[in-house]
């Protein structure tokens, strides 16, 4: 866990909302793991008081890179953001997703909606090299909501796209696209992460078809290191339900662990 | 050489700059940033006797150079905070203090007398104040007589000095502070949040699941300047200033006003290592202000 003020933007990329910016900082891209995440200073002045959690899209030559959607003030000033002007991050944070030896030779399922989509790569590549076999199923809206397919495409990755309004690929939500792809295929696992009703859909996929999954949550974050207990939920780890820190103890989660939130509410 | 260190009667600090509680965790969440040893000190985050869950989420709430919490006080209570904790700050040469809670005063006397028995504790500091745990935000900090009534309670069994923190959220500040020296609170710390809410205007539904929580943050220091100065005009044993310290300025603001201490809270979050910077830039006006001791500047604003 390292501060980097000075982290300098090398490349930033954009379609619509979504925004790509590679940033050098060797000493954060050597320590990082898929599923792990930044808190960023998006400005230097304030407002915003608080930095925001963004996960790490990839990690490679001594620079790290983002992912992320236009969401609100904090990400606009973000993605204001030029080449060359330098960022403030605090990382690598949290708990990432686990990948066993095991799944050597092995087809694993990576599903991602919407922003959601932006650790899966980092992943998707950690399994390639593991010798896992990734297939990458990719949700969005619209066609618009899919500006990484051909970035997964280029590592060589089975990717499978799906759209709400059938612009681009499987017509319907992403959760029934891997419904479908589950009656031919047993992938030996699934990691997820995308809006909560998708994640939670998933869950219930999975339980099902008895395949053991991990899911990266999210939640609103004062700190990303654990001393606010602000961004707490309720997770099953050892026996007992309680208010775990999704910042410390996460943000990633393995299936039987996650009470999903509306169960929670309800 | 710039001295910075503070005397407050019953500890010295080896500079006025410490972490508040519920913003440093338990001290060990911020080892990996900085020498903590750096810090005149932190105070852990309240500490009930049983362990806590804590209010439902969400607890966070940001707003205009503020941060509304209801994080409710979820914590470890003192037997695990004893057995595991403790000694993991034992190494520490810098002051760690202890925010003492309860549900009432009996509770905040069983800690009190529990912690008394292990070694390491600077001072407690009494939470009187904290907006998150009962209905309504309410607390003994918001009267003189149950403010009296808590202090001198926990004050007979106590071995370990006593500071008591006051809450904003009252019409008569000094009221409740001298209520507090009185019952033998040998400092005053002060403020904690402001009680506040923030409305979703979509889905017409308050931002945080408990309704209300506590403003913190460079949104508050005006209020909490204010009430320092009152405060500290009024009372005799030392105050320990806080709210919306972002600064080295923002600290001298504090001191200027009557402030022997300060704490820093939200400010952690954003930069984990802003103690160990306030501490230099201290450090450097003071030099560039031809002052000697940091302490020569409490209370030294002219009115
Ligand atoms: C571990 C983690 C990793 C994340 N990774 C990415 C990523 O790679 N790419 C990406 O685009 N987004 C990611 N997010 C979400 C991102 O942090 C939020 O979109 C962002 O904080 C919103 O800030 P804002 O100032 O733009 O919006 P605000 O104006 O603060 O809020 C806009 C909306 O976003 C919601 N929101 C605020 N803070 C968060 C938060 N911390 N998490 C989720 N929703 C929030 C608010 O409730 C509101 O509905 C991640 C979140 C977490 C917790
Ligand atoms: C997330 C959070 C948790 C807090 N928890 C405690 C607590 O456990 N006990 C306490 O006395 N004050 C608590 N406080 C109040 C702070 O110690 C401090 O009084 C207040 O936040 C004002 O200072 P700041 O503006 O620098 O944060 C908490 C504040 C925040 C933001
Ligand atoms: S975000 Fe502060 S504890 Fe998790």
């Amino acid at each position: 866990m390292l501060i980097d003020r000075q982290a300098r933007i090398i490349e930033k990329k954009s379609w619509g909302n979504y925004y790509l910016f590679r940033i050098e900082s060797p000493e954060i891209a050597g320590r990082a793991e898929p599923g792990q995440f930044l808190m960023i200073k998006v400005s230097n002045h304030l407002p915003p008081l608080l930095r925001r959690p963004i996960s790490l899209h990839n990690a490679e030559n001594g620079a790290v890179e983002i992912f992320f959607q236009v969401a609100g003030t904090g990400t606009r000033l973000l993605a204001e953001k030029e080449v060359g002007s330098t960022m403030d991050l605090l990382g690598p944070l949290g708990r990432g997703f686990t990948v066993e030896q095991k799944l050597k030779g092995q087809e694993v399922f990576c599903v991602g909606g919407g922003r959601g989509i932006a650790p899966l790569y980092f992943l998707a590549r950690k399994l390639k090299k593991t010798g896992a076999k990734p297939v990458v199923f990719y949700g969005g809206r619209t066609k618009e909501d899919l500006p990484l397919t051909n970035k997964l495409k280029e590592l060589g990755l089975e990717v499978m796209v799906s759209t709400d309004d059938g612009s681009a690929g499987f017509s319907g939500l992403v959760t029934a696209l891997v419904g479908e792809t589950l009656a031919t295929r047993s992938p030996a696992f699934l990691y997820a992460c995308g809006p909560e009703a998708m994640m939670e859909n998933l869950a219930q996929l999975c339980q099902r078809k008895n395949l053991p999954a991990e899911f990266s949550l999210e939640s609103i974050m004062g700190c990303g290191f654990g001393a606010c207990f602000g961004c707490v939920r309720k997770i099953k780890r050892n026996g007992q339900p309680s208010y775990l820190k999704i910042c410390q103890e996460g943000p990633v989660f393995g299936l039987e662990e996650i009470v999903w939130q509306e169960k929670e509410n309800g | 050489m710039v001295d910075l260190s503070v005397d407050l009667g019953f500890l010295k600090l080896k500079s006025p700059v410490l972490a508040a509680s519920g913003t440093f965790g338990y001290g060990l969440e911020f080892k990996p940033f900085y020498d903590l040893n750096a810090l005149g000190g932190f105070v852990i985050k309240g500490l009930y006797f049983s362990p806590r869950e804590g209010n439902k989420p969400p607890r966070l709430v940001e707003t205009p150079c503020g941060l509304i919490n209801s994080i409710g006080l979820q914590g470890v209570g003192v037997e695990k905070f004893c057995q595991e904790i403790l000694p993991q700050l034992a190494q520490l040469d810098t002051a760690i203090i202890v925010n003492v809670c309860g549900e009432d005063e009996d509770e905040y006397a069983r800690v009190a007398e529990y912690l008394n028995h292990y070694e390491g504790i600077s001072a407690f500091e009494l939470n009187i104040s904290c907006p998150n745990v009962r209905e309504g935000g309410r607390c003994p900090a918001q009267n003189p007589e149950a403010t009296y009534r808590t202090v001198k309670k926990v004050k007979e069994v106590s071995s370990v000095p006593l500071i008591t923190k006051l809450s904003p959220n009252v019409t008569d500040i000094v009221s409740v502070a001298l209520a507090a020296q009185e019952a033998g609170s040998q400092a005053i710390s002060l403020i904690n949040t402001i009680l506040a809410m923030a409305i979703d205007i979509e889905n017409r539904r308050p931002r945080l699941n408990n309704i209300f929580g506590g403003l913190s943050g460079p949104a508050i220091k005006p209020v909490a300047v204010r009430m320092v100065f009152q405060v500290a005009r009024a009372v005799s044993v030392p105050v320990i200033g806080m709210g919306g310290i972002f600064s080295a300025e923002d600290a001298l603001e504090f001191i200027m006003a009557g402030a022997s201490a300060v704490q820093v809270g939200t400010a952690n979050f954003v930069d984990p290592d802003v103690c160990l910077k306030i501490i230099n830039d201290l450090k450097n006006w003071a030099e560039q202000h031809g002052v000697e001791k940091i302490s020569n500047l409490v209370g030294c604003v002219k009115i």
